[in-house]
């Protein structure tokens, strides 16, 4: 048993059972269109990364917690037996990442459309928006776990994962605030460099410590 | 964990000492900061004292985690909580000495956001140990949290506001408290202060561990 395999289980069931996958993208659809019907327009690009940012992070709490309500306590036990840890939690990073990253392509893209902004560097933007993405998934993929134990509540994940998501959210938005004005990479790559370091901190961190969550 | 009785009395005279003469030593004339100077003593003290407990507890937790020793984890807990206390008493005298030397009592401020985010997260570690019942459990995912809190910590106070400007002394070019001409007089006061206001941390730490305890052995 492998990360991959784990990782089709993952798709599978999502596919089989599409609708809390489309929960999660209904909430960033309404939350969107909540945005629309009460700005209307957005001149400043820190004002549209800003609140980009926000409505990701509220749907990220939302998609990744998810992935672990599904899992029931039958479940988890026969995992137990037949993976190891390690690869539980970097297949459970991999695909809520691959989700996450999923969710904010879509969200850039409607965002864009409804509140409409010319982006200088799209390399630089994209780069910040998918490590943005991805690193949201890494971090609270642990905490999800950590917030299951107490009982799966929303809330929880929530309180635990914003102080924590705070130094990615602040090089995220300045990333791709930057990336919409064109400022130069000689600026941009130390942000760049400190997101790509926060995603392997927490990375290397997560897979450390899940063992200790795992084993109950 | 017992703290030696010499630096319990170390303790008390360095305190003192910080008090009075924190109070009452000469200190440089200098434009706008004028007497808030003295905050030196009090301020970054007690950031001191906070970082080091928060290090003590993740000490313990990492400890908790590898040996499973209950001891571990009510160490690990009871220095969030004395850390706490020193987190709030860091930020009360900075927003007393901000309102007279910036205007405000909270600006939007790298470094200040960093010292509010640090104290939700432990916070927040409050809240998960009191969500859990089993003590194990509780232990061990508090122990996972506390340890990533405080790494993310490390990033959002050391490393974040190194990299934009910043208000306060000793970030984004702004001189720190050693630059402005700290004369000897000052240096006299704050080191002492440092290990004044620590080890009163660890002492209270302690009292409160032994106290949780007393409480566990007559549940």
């Amino acid at each position: 048993m492998s990360i991959g395999a784990i990782l089709t289980k993952e798709i599978k069931t999502d596919v089989r059972n599409p609708y809390t996958l489309a929960g999660s993208l209904l909430f960033l659809l309404s939350s969107l269109f909540v945005c629309y019907i009460t700005i209307k327009r957005i001149s400043a690009p820190a004002t549209w990364t800003s609140l980009f940012w926000i409505i990701l992070l509220f749907t990220s709490f939302n998609a990744v917690a998810k992935s672990f309500v599904n899992e029931t306590r039958e479940r988890m036990l026969y995992l137990y037996t037949i993976v190891s840890p390690m690869d539980f939690i970097v297949s459970k990073m991999l695909y809520n990442a691959m989700v996450m990253v999923t969710l904010s392509i879509v969200a850039v893209t409607i965002f864009s459309t409804l509140f409409e902004i010319t982006i200088e560097d799209p390399i630089a933007f994209w780069f910040g928006v998918i490590l943005g993405a991805a690193g949201f998934a890494i971090v609270l993929s642990l905490l999800s776990t950590i917030a299951s134990k107490a009982g799966n509540n929303l809330t929880l994940v929530a309180i635990l994962g914003l102080p924590i998501l705070l130094p990615m959210i602040l090089v995220t938005t300045a990333i791709t605030k930057n990336a919409i004005d064109g400022i130069d990479w000689a600026v941009q790559w130390k942000y760049a460099f400190v997101l790509v370091g926060l995603n392997v901190v927490c990375f290397a961190l997560s897979v450390i410590l899940f063992p200790y969550l795992w084993r109950e | 964990m017992r703290v030696p009785v010499i630096l319990k009395i170390l303790a008390v005279i360095m305190v003192l000492f910080t008090i009075t003469a924190g109070l009452l030593v000469d200190v440089p004339r200098l434009e706008i900061l004028n007497e808030t100077i003295r905050n030196l003593f009090f301020h970054v003290t007690s950031w001191f004292g906070m970082v080091f407990l928060f290090l003590a507890s993740f000490v313990y937790s990492i400890k908790y985690l590898s040996t499973g020793k209950e001891k571990d984890d009510i160490l690990a807990k009871v220095f969030v909580q004395v850390g706490m206390t020193f987190g709030y008493a860091g930020l009360v005298t900075g927003m007393l000495w901000a309102k007279f030397t910036w205007g405000a009592f909270w600006v939007p401020d790298p470094k200040l956001n960093g010292a509010a985010i640090a104290l939700l997260a432990y916070l927040a570690y409050s809240i998960l140990r009191n969500s859990l019942s089993d003590p194990i459990t509780r232990a061990k995912v508090s122990g996972v949290y506390n340890i990533f809190a405080f790494v993310m910590m490390l990033i959002f106070v050391f490393i974040l506001p190194r990299m934009t400007s910043s208000l306060h002394p000793g970030n984004g070019g702004n001189p720190a408290f050693s630059s402005y001409d700290l004369n000897n007089t000052m240096r006299m006061v704050f080191y002492p202060a440092v290990i004044g206001w620590v080890l009163l941390g660890l002492w209270i730490s302690e009292v409160k561990f032994r106290l949780e305890l007393y409480k566990k052995s007559h549940e």
